[in-house]
């Protein structure tokens, strides 16, 4: 009934959603951001240890759906040990793959961590969905630019 | 009568559509319900032959609008049992129609220091106005519980009550996620006698129940056309003519003055003072049409068969394996909440979507209910309309089994 979902529902997905990786707060953090989806529920608390101009650890804890938790594992996989410049160009490519389904834009410095969330990019035929996979980005970008409340509505 | 859900879906076009290649099966009524070629067919011929603006014009058109847009007042007020036309006000939505009272009555009679009770049951359209007015008038606000089995919990009422600061008893006459119907009649009673008045949120209830404002003693009831197969944009607030009489205006403009001039003006009587402007004519046509519609159905039928349904549900849903529904309420509704042990509620309705079934996801506009009964992430939520059948049902039934599997 559900095959052609598996696009979608990529086993890594469900695997990062059920066992989202990072989900801890890393103690000697100096940067937090909450996120939030107030017409669907989901709500996550961002924070990261930003050394320098260097994102050297972060974690995420709360609740979401399979989406908005996966996104937010991987998320953190891909971002640890950025640059600013790199973790908001991360950001920036990932919005275009999870609105498009691609990002032709996307140089090849970053073509690695791309590749690594290139699962994610199914939900582009999902619109009402598309806002459970940004929420951990949108969060991301709040924690380093110092505001503290970010929503993906 | 006799109730052919069979007939009954051949009246509404958008059921014989497929989605994502498959027959809809449409389990949102509770957000907003499909309409009938009657109701389309109304506002067509209006916009087609019979319209104009109403209560200006001294000229043929207008005064055909005008007379149908009166008559569709007269026909809810047929709808609701009320006394008099007069009583009627037509409004957006039952959103409009509260933030009307709270506006009118809220800030125009109640005094600061006087309370307003609500419920934990309410969507936000009967919550939200009333935290503006305890914000903005100095009232205080008092939610009555809803017990583990989803059900206003009457004794908490009574306390609430009891010190006689409370000027309005404002609760839902059945719950958008608990499908819980509360005792309105009793509830208004106990309202009454404590010398409240009482104002019932009909969004729900007036779909599936035979409404008898009267009989009710009901002071308030609202009710949105969009829920009732009807159009949107146009919804109803019936009142006591007296409160009505009492009450000072709401928006300013056109239709709601007797006079005007340059240092001032007076109000014209009700239900003109309520209605600002160019009123929502076409949908005002529509919603005859749709009350016409349901009528010749008969209500007591459209109950019949919503009851057998929401039995059928029960059966259904009880057999799906990690499945928990929210509320359990003795007198009930079609609308089902409910979570799975190992899906998320947007993932589980991207799945049923792709399965043809359309519900809603997340909180339906109720967030304090699902912080109550600790679903803070939300729920699904399968609400019925007449045109329901108990084959959707099983459908659902075994959609749900999949999606579990799905996910395990």
């Amino acid at each position: 009934m559900f095959d052609d979902l598996r696009d979608l529902y990529q086993e890594l997905i469900l695997d990062h959603g059920l066992k989202p990786r990072n989900f801890r707060r890393p103690e000697d953090a100096n940067r937090h951001a909450k996120g939030d989806n107030p017409m669907c529920g989901d709500r996550m608390e961002l924070a990261l240890k930003l050394d320098g101009e260097v994102v050297t650890d972060l974690g995420f804890q709360g609740r979401g759906c399979a989406i908005s938790m996966a996104s937010a594992s991987l998320m953190t996989e891909t971002v640890k040990g950025k640059t600013l410049a790199q973790a908001h160009q991360l950001s920036d490519s990932f919005r275009a793959l999870a609105m498009t389904g691609s990002c032709p834009e996307c140089g090849a410095e970053l073509a690695d961590e791309m590749e690594r969330l290139q699962p994610l990019a199914g939900v582009h035929e999902f619109p009402s969905r598309v806002k459970c996979a940004t929420l951990a980005w949108h969060t991301l970008n709040a924690a380093l630019d110092g505001s503290k409340e970010a929503s993906s509505e | 009568m006799s109730f052919d859900v069979r007939k009954i879906r051949e009246d509404f076009p958008i059921l014989a559509q497929m989605q994502r290649g498959k027959p809809l099966v449409f389990l949102d009524s509770g957000a907003s319900a499909q309409k009938p070629r009657q109701v389309i067919g109304a506002m067509m011929r209006c916009m087609e032959s019979a319209y104009a603006n109403v209560h200006r014009g001294a000229y043929y058109l207008s005064e055909t609008a005008t007379e149908a847009y009166e008559a569709s007042r007269r026909a809810v007020a047929t709808f609701l049992n009320a006394a008099r036309a007069e009583e009627i006000v037509f409004t957006a939505n039952s959103t409009m129609a509260i933030n009307l009272v709270a506006h009118c009555y809220g800030r125009g009679i109640l005094k600061p220091g006087q309370a307003v009770v609500t419920s934990e049951m309410e969507h936000h359209a009967n919550m939200v106005p009333w935290q503006m007015l305890r914000d903005a008038h100095g009232i205080e606000l008092r939610y009555v519980r809803v017990t583990d089995a989803g059900e206003l919990d009457l004794e908490d009422l009574a306390a609430k009550l009891k010190d006689g600061k409370v000027g309005l008893v404002a609760v839902t006459h059945m719950s958008n996620v608990l499908g819980t119907v509360t005792p309105a009649a009793q509830i208004a009673r106990m309202a009454h006698e404590a010398g409240a008045k009482v104002l019932f949120d009909g969004s729900q209830a007036a779909v599936h129940r035979k409404v008898d404002v009267q009989a009710l003693d009901a002071d308030f009831y609202v009710f949105t056309g969009h829920k009732l197969y009807g159009p949107t944009g146009i919804g109803v607030l019936y009142a006591k003519h007296a409160l009505l009489e009492a009450m000072p205006p709401f928006l300013g403009g056109g239709d709601m003055i007797a006079t005007v001039s340059l240092a001032g003006s007076t109000w014209a009587a009700p239900p003109a003072r309520f209605e600002a402007g160019t009123p929502a004519i076409v949908e005002a046509i529509g919603l005859h049409a749709a009350i016409d519609y349901v009528t010749a159905i008969g209500l007591p039928a459209i109950e019949a068969h919503e009851r057998a349904l929401v039995d059928h549900a029960m059966a259904v849903l009880s057999q799906v394996e990690g499945l928990s529904l929210l509320g359990r309420a003795q007198d009930r509704g079609g609308v089902f909440a409910f979570s799975l042990d190992n899906a998320h509620a947007h993932d589980l309705s991207t799945l049923l979507d792709r399965a043809g079934i359309a519900v809603r996801a997340g909180r339906h506009c109720a967030e304090p209910l699902h912080e109550r009964f600790g679903v803070e992430g939300g729920t699904c939520r399968a609400s019925f309309g007449l045109y329901t059948t108990p084959e959707e049902i099983d459908f659902l039934g075994a959609a749900l089994v999949k999606a579990r599997e799905f996910f395990a």
